[in-house]
Order: C-alpha cells, then sequence, then structure tokens
C-alpha cells in the first residue's frame, strides 16, 4: 500500500516538475526571441533555474523511491 | 550514410545481446528471488508474507539475524521467473568484482573487522560465476551478487576455503511491519543467513550496518582511478603543448580542451564569482572534468556500466567538499546574512535564521541528489527497457516474445543512451555552476546595506 502511495507521490512530484519546467522552458524562449543578443545570459539562468527546480522534484523522487 | 546507420543498428544489437546474455544469467541463477515478489503482494500484507518465509523458520527482526536461521536444512530453488526492479538495483549498484561482458575482473578486498583486524586478500577467492555471486567463500566471507558478505552466524567455523552451493533471498517482515530481505547463503545443503547489507547508498537508508568495514578497491573505485588516470594524461598532453606551441593556434587535444575550459571560465566562473573566480578555477575545472568523465565512462557500452556518479556516496563527498569549500571561504557578509540579515525587522529574523541555517545545509543536499538521481535514473531507464526482453520473453520461454521486446528495446534504449549523453554533460555543467554559484555567494563583499 505504501508502494502504491509513494507511487502516486512521485507522479504528482513529477506534475510540479513539468510544470515548473514548461515555465522555465517557454519564458525564456520567450526572452530569447525579444532580445536574441542576450541569448547566452538568459540559457546560462534557464539552466541554473531549472536545476534547482529539478533538485526539488528529485527528492521527492528519491524520497518515493526509498519509501517501500 | 547507409553504411553508418547499418554499423548503428548492429552495434546496438549487440549491445542489447549482451544486457540480454548478463539478465538471462541473472533469471537462472537467482533463487528465491522472483519466487518471493510472487509471493509477495503489497496489498495481502501478513498473510502472504508468512507464505514466502516458511523457509526461513518464521518472521525475525530487523537485526536478529544471528539466531535461528544458522544451518537450517536448505537447497538452491532454481525460478525462471524475472525480477525486473531487482536486476535494474543490481545494475546500478557498485561491486567488488569487475564484470564485463563474461569475464570477472577480481579486484582487492580491504576489509576491517573487529575480531581480525585488517584483512587483505583477491575477491578472485570467491570464483564468482553467473551474476556475480561467488562460487566458493573465503573465511566467513560470501560474494553475493557481487559485493562482499559476511555470515551472521555464530556456530559457523570460518574457513580459508568453503564451496557455496548458492544464494537464497526471503522478503519477510521485522516486528515493525517494514520489509527486510534476508539473504542466505547454502554450503553444504545448510542455509546460513548473510548480514543486512545495502551497497547502493552504502547502508544509509534501510540499509544496515554491517560487523565489518569494507574499504576495498571497489568497480567505482576502479573507474575512478581509471579516469582521473586519464584526465592526468590528457591534460599534461594539453599543458606541454601549450609550453611547446607558445603563441600558435592549438592542436589535437588542445582544440577540444580548450573550448571547454573557457566556457567553464567566461560562463561559469567569472560572472558568478567574479574578481577572486582565479582562486576557485581549479576546483571549479577539477569538478566539471572528474564528473564528465566519470558521467561518460558509465555510459559506454561493454565497459561493465559503472554507475560511479550515480552513486550517493561518491557524490556525497563531492557535496561535502563543496560544502566545506563554501563555508571556509565564507566572507563576514555571508555569515551576516545568514545570522543577521540587516534590514528585516527582529521578528522576521526570528523565522530568517533558521531557513538561512537550513538552506546552509540543503544546499550541498540537493547538490548531491540531482547528480546521483539523474544518472542513476538514466541508468535504470535503459536497464528498464532492456528488460522489456525478459518481461515479454518470459524469461527465455518464448522466442516470439523475446523477439518482439528486442525490437521495442533497441530503439527506445537507443534514444535514452542519446538523451543520456547531454545528460552527462548537463548535470556536470550544472554541478560546476551550482558550486560556482555558492562560492560567488560565499565570497562576495557588499557594499549596500539593504
Amino acid at each position: 500500500m505504501t508502494g502504491t502511495l509513494a507511487a502516486i507521490g512521485a507522479g504528482i512530484a513529477v506534475i510540479g516538475a513539468g510544470i515548473g519546467l514548461g515555465q522555465i522552458g517557454g519564458k525564456s524562449v520567450e526572452a530569447i526571441a525579444r532580445q536574441p543578443e542576450a541569448a547566452g545570459d538568459i540559457r546560462g539562468a534557464m539552466i541554473l533555474m531549472a536545476a534547482f527546480m529539478e533538485g526539488a522534484a528529485l527528492i521527492a523522487i528519491l524520497l518515493a523511491f526509498f519509501i517501500k | 550514410m547507409k553504411i553508418k546507420a547499418l554499423l548503428l543498428v548492429v552495434m546496438s544489437f549487440c549491445l542489447v545481446l549482451s544486457y540480454a546474455q548478463h539478465n538471462h544469467d541473472h533469471s537462472h541463477d537467482h533463487s528465491g528471488h522472483s519466487h518471493d515478489h510472487s509471493g509477495h503482494s503489497h496489498d495481502h500484507g501478513d498473510h502472504a508474507h508468512g507464505a514466502s518465509a516458511t523457509h526461513a523458520g518464521g518472521h525475525h527482526e530487523a537485526n536478529d539475524y544471528s539466531r535461528g536461521d544458522c544451518g537450517t536444512p536448505a537447497k538452491v530453488i532454481h525460478h525462471s521467473e524475472y525480477d525486473p526492479s531487482a536486476t535494474a538495483i543490481h545494475h546500478v549498484s557498485d561491486a567488488n568484482v569487475y564484470t564485463i561482458l563474461e569475464y570477472t575482473i577480481p579486484l582487492p578486498a580491504i576489509i576491517y573487522n573487529k575480531e581480525r583486524g585488517l584483512e587483505f586478500f583477491s575477491t578472485g577467492k570467491f570464483h564468482a560465476g553467473h551474476h556475480e555471486n561467488g562460487h566458493y567463500g573465503y573465511k566467513d566471507y560470501v560474494l553475493y551478487e557481487g559485493s562482499i558478505h559476511r555470515i551472521a552466524c555464530e556456530n559457523f567455523q570460518p574457513q580459508e576455503h568453503f564451496e557455496v552451493q548458492g544464494f537464497d533471498m526471503q522478503k519477510v517482515k521485522d516486528s515493525k511491519g517494514k520489509d527486510i530481505e534476508k539473504r542466505y547463503a547454502i554450503i553444504n545443503g545448510k542455509g546460513y543467513v548473510l548480514e543486512q547489507r545495502t551497497i547502493w547508498d552504502g547502508g544509509l537508508l534501510g540499509g544496515g550496518m554491517t560487523s565489518f568495514y569494507d574499504l576495498s578497491i571497489t568497480k567505482n573505485v576502479v573507474s575512478m582511478i581509471l579516469v582521473c588516470l586519464f584526465l592526468f594524461f590528457i591534460f599534461r598532453k594539453a599543458a606541454k603543448a601549450y609550453a611547446v606551441r607558445d603563441g600558435q593556434a592549438p592542436s589535437g587535444i588542445q582544440s577540444f580542451l580548450e573550448p571547454v575550459f573557457q566556457f567553464i571560465r567566461d560562463d561559469v566562473a567569472i560572472p558568478f564569482i567574479g574578481d577572486k573566480h582565479e582562486k576557485f578555477l581549479p576546483l571549479l575545472m577539477s569538478i566539471f572534468f572528474f564528473i564528465l568523465g566519470l558521467n561518460l565512462w558509465g555510459q559506454v557500452p561493454f565497459l561493465g556500466n559503472v554507475n560511479v556518479t550515480g552513486s550517493l556516496t561518491v557524490t556525497m563527498v563531492l557535496a561535502i567538499l563543496v560544502f566545506i569549500i563554501t563555508n571556509i571561504n565564507g566572507k563576514k557578509d555571508y555569515w551576516k546574512h545568514i545570522f543577521n540579515m540587516p534590514g528585516v525587522p527582529w521578528f522576521v529574523k526570528l523565522i530568517l535564521t533558521p531557513v538561512e541555517l537550513l538552506g546552509m545545509f540543503i544546499k550541498p543536499l540537493t547538490l548531491m541528489l540531482r547528480l546521483a538521481g539523474n544518472i542513476t535514473a538514466g541508468h535504470i531507464a535503459i536497464l528498464s527497457f532492456v528488460g522489456l526482453i525478459f518481461i515479454f520473453g518470459k524469461s527465455g520461454q518464448s522466442m516470439a516474445g523475446a523477439g518482439a521486446g528486442t525490437a521495442i528495446a533497441i530503439p527506445l534504449t537507443l534514444f535514452m543512451m542519446a538523451i543520456e549523453l547531454i545528460v552527462a554533460f548537463v548535470q556536470a555543467f550544472v554541478f560546476t555552476i551550482l558550486t560556482a554559484s555558492y562560492l560567488g555567494a560565499a565570497v562576495e563583499e557588499h557594499d549596500d546595506h539593504h
């Protein structure tokens, strides 16, 4: 039973991460389209933010993985 | 173009076959594994566990493995059912032997236990066979799924050399109702329980500590040494080239290293750390190339598919190093921002200080989890796709199913490996950029008081 709940929890975490990544990706592409000369800086910031967000999602997934 | 595509398909087929061979052995050699899995449905609770634990002689507490399981008559049961999750976990774990295709390379074991002190021996003594299970034991150590386990029985006399007929695993519940896995070595027709040990997470997360310390040169350590030597070699070559070819255009290995080096310096170190970046550049470069090298080493097919950067132990050490270096270099402003944030009222500080203090520890924690999680997830995804062959093929009973599984597994595995190639670079970069941002925050000196 806890295994099933953990799987559902991991799924919810992935939904959150998906929304976050979509926001980051969409906004940064918009920003690059608006200011192509700043593409390098925007890309760096994008990857950094994505990494932060991914960290939060991964903690949830790893917890789901270890809680049996 | 056509030849290239054909070559790619042939290569990927060989790769999947080599995995397949490996897993095939697994499904036959593992007595008890799948047997318990089938009897161990999550919804049934105690009933199913009682049934599966009969062999072991009932329920036992988590740490009470030294009594009751020693010398119970047992025989090796061959089950052909395939357990994808157990296989995947085994393949991402560290091991005391290095298996390349069919060949098992023994590694030095360095073991410390309280009774006998330090012991050095080669894991060749175990004669590791199919799926890294040892055919023989040494003293009271046996090799199970590639890692050294100790027999936890007082009535077992340590011997120089003894035959191990097989291994067995049972899933039982301890007194708290938590699932534990009990592993047995079968010697002379009798089952001897092994100490609980999880090598994948270093025993930190429910694995249980052992009565001995395994300081062995494991598969991961060998990989790290090889990658470090390789990096040393190419950087030395590049450094020499800079001395010899001063003022000329880069050539050879320089052409590869120079853009990467400049990228880390100009896009990571300078924007985040600023004027003091020179001091931390060696650290950032070492971290980047160490992680990148090991990520790529783990992706090379046929080379044992090691999972070094996906091992929590390795990333934990990296994260602790970053934590120590960040805090040693922390300037006055850094500590002020943690304990006494300027410009906020005192009641906000009551909340802010604990949060900032917590953040100090969460930063290396996420650093550790992100790298390990990403790399392990990639490895597990590839292994799961390969596992499709055995799920469809019913572990070799249905050729048609295996064929269909292979047809699905090859493109999926190729796709996943291509993704993993990107992930290898991105994760090395992310670890470096986050280290740089933490260091930047630590050495920053503010003029403004906000």
